[in-house]
């Protein structure tokens, strides 16, 4: 069984999904941070391709994809910097990022290195249903990569079940219809739509996402849900942390209610 | 010319051969659903035709002439008209499309309308379509752009439009698209985007040549009233994302006696490493919702264009072209900066017409076309040239 549905199926405490930008602050310090995420005390880390152009991400995401560029970032780096990952590293790891440079690095190959350096899934939030289907799904499963997909609070119950059904890990529940970082605290709407979703009995368990920065949003947001995703307030906190490990490891800490 | 077998108009999901899709992030999937589900059934009906066409008439001035320019024929050795969009209200052909969109905007139920612009005459345009029905509307455009077309903003601020300035990436027309993108992923309830151009996910790329089309569906009949024949022998138009040449081209498509011909910004030259000709330097790629060409490094991060031309300077090219050009049914040509301004002047002095920077990079073509002396060529006249005088003041030293 994939890493990530171990975990849902073994854990019933909130879990915690933290979004770490690869490259950022500095170039080489991506195995710091995962390293440091995992000491905290995280349950799955989420680790940033970046890419020029993020629609789906606001200012915070979009400065340090442009920072860890400029640093020379690139797909290609990425895997040189983690293909020892596992000897460290045993929770579940997802690479988010954009359709345009997995096309690029080609797909079979890109999932093929996914394989090799122990990447358990995907989140390419530009990568609509239809098209995972139709070009794809097939590559994905067969290197074992799970396709996280997305829902927001406009998402139909008819999608909903659809991607429900062709979904495995977890669901990523957009908190509220904006870009990443836009918005943050958890509101009475918000909690009223993650018990709609939880009413409708999915297969797949859900984290929350969007607008989640702290202990109080991230308790919140676990109450309609399995868990939660932090990705603009920790990439806010890399770049501006004097101490990386301490800082990162007492932030998760913080998060989980640990001393 | 043109294969057998091989269509130009949009599939039933979204692609022109191997470009196009609708490459969306969820929270906008609900809003490009809807659109893609109803845009043709709207754009159908009788009452959405006869308000569409009454406004093109009386509020844009339609139709536009297709003026014989003796003068560069002449020079040219060869038959040339211009189909004089630039007359349009707004002065270019942006207006057709915001005029469609916004009445498709009022179909869907949304009141609120968010744009981006490059070199400003889209953003115009949709300025003027929001005054014109009293809807909100907020303008996304490049710092720079906003900078080097200022007259343009000062125009969409009278018209009660709020301007953005997109500050990320290379400050231009590429990112204040990605801004109008995330405006609309943050307000999907209430508010349209009208998308500028023929790029974007499907169905925005087939919706806005459908809206331009009224272009080549007067060239036809004005063609045949002046030659006696529908059709000229090529049609050139100037391509960034390509709304004005997709309009130009669209009745033309299937038309094996016309030659389709393109004219992208070269900027300082293809190989200068400052250039924005896409069909020249793009590979296959994924940006701002559809595949087509794109210029980009071997990682897959979009390569930062330039042209002096803002409404040319985009790294992308719509998906309906990147097929035209792939498949050779349309000939693309490069035209440096230098090329189109001199273009730009002769243009102005034999015809007394001055045309935007955008357009002069289409009539610059004439120069490498080797078009017959009987052979009909129609330019499609993009635009008129007031919002680049400071650019022609200061490249054409015409100051005193």
């Amino acid at each position: 069984m994939n890493r990530i549905s171990t975990l849902f199926n073994s854990t019933q405490e909130p879990i915690l999904n933290v979004y770490a930008t690869a490259g950022y602050p500095n170039f080489g310090d991506t195995m710091l941070v995962l390293n440091a995420l995992q000491e905290g005390g995280v349950d799955i880390i989420e680790i940033g391709m970046p890419y020029s152009d993020p629609i789906a991400d606001g200012e915070t995401i979009q400065q340090s994809n442009q920072v860890s560029l400029d640093q020379g970032m690139s797909v290609t780096h990425l895997f040189d910097q983690l293909k020892n990952m596992r000897q460290s590293i045993s929770v579940p790891v997802l690479l988010m990022g954009y359709v345009n440079p997995v096309l690029q690095f080609g797909v079979e190959r890109f999932c093929q290195k996914c394989q090799e350096v122990g990447v358990d899934g995907l989140i390419l939030p530009d990568l609509p249903l239809a098209e995972y289907q139709q070009s794809y799904q097939t590559i994905f499963e067969q290197y074992g990569l799970l396709n996280i997909f997305l829902i927001t609070p406009q998402t139909s119950d008819e999608r909903i079940k659809q991607i429900d059904s062709i979904s495995e890990g977890f669901i990523y529940m957009v908190s509220s219809a904006s870009t990443t970082g836009a918005k943050t605290g958890i509101s009475s709407d918000q909690e009223a739509y993650f018990k709609r979703i939880d009413a409708m009995k999915l297969k797949n368990p859900r984290l929350v996402g969007f607008g989640i920065s702290d202990r109080e949003s991230f308790m919140k947001a676990s109450k309609g849900a399995s868990g939660a995703i932090i990705g603009s307030a920790f990439v806010k906190l890399l770049g501006s942390a004097k101490n990386l490990r301490e800082e990162i490891v007492g932030f998760v800490k913080s998060i989980k209610g640990l001393k | 010319m043109i294969d057998a077998g091989i269509s130009f108009h949009v599939s039933e999901k979204g692609y022109y051969g191997d470009f196009g899709g609708a490459f969306i992030p969820e929270m906008l999937y609900p809003n490009v659903e809807e659109l893609r589900l109803h845009y043709l059934e709207y754009m159908m009906e009788p009452s959405f035709q006869k308000e569409f066409h009454f406004l093109l008439k009386d509020f844009v001035g339609r139709p536009t002439p297709l003026f014989k320019a003796e003068r560069l024929s002449a020079k040219y050795n060869t038959q040339i008209y211009l189909k004089r969009e630039d007359l349009c209200h707004t002065g270019a052909h942006k207006v057709n499309n915001t005029i469609g969109q916004i009445l498709m905007a009022k179909r869907l139920g949304k009141h609120k309308i968010v744009a981006e612009t490059g070199a400003g005459q889209h953003g115009v345009a949709t300025a003027t379509v929001c005054a014109l029905m009293g809807m909100e509307c907020i303008i996304y455009m490049g710092a720079i752009d906003i900078e080097r077309q200022a007259p343009n903003v000062a125009r969409m601020k009278m018209l009660g439009a709020s301007v953005v300035a997109a500050q990320s990436g290379s400050k231009t027309l590429k990112d204040a698209t990605n801004e109008a993108m995330r405006h609309w992923i943050n307000h999907p309830v209430d508010t349209h985007y009208i998308i500028g151009s023929v790029v974007g996910p499907h169905p925005y790329p087939d919706m806005v040549a459908k809206f331009q089309s009224v272009i080549s569906e007067e060239i036809k009949w004005q063609l045949q009233e002046k030659e006696g024949r529908d059709y000229p022998d090529y049609i050139l138009a100037c391509v960034g994302g390509g709304s004005n040449a997709a309009g130009a081209f669209y009745h033309y498509l299937d038309e094996p006696r016309t030659a389709l011909i393109a004219a992208e910004a070269a900027g300082q030259g293809v190989s200068s490493g400052h250039s924005a000709a896409t069909t020249f330097l793009g590979k296959p790629g994924v940006l701002h919702g559809s595949k087509s060409l794109l210029m980009q490094t071997e990682d897959g991060q979009v390569i930062e264009p330039y042209s002096i031309s803002a409404g040319l300077d985009y790294p992308g090219i719509g998906p309906l072209h990147a097929h035209l050009a792939t498949s050779g049914r349309a000939k693309f040509f490069d035209i440096t900066d230098d090329e189109a301004l001199e273009a730009a002047l002769e243009c102005s002095m034999l015809e007394g017409i001055i045309p935007a920077l955008e357009t002069a990079h289409a009539l610059a073509v004439f120069g490498k076309l080797g078009a017959k002396p009987d052979e009909i060529s129609v330019v499609n006249l993009s635009g008129r040239g007031d919002k680049d005088l400071a650019t022609y003041q200061e490249k054409l030293k015409l100051n005193p």
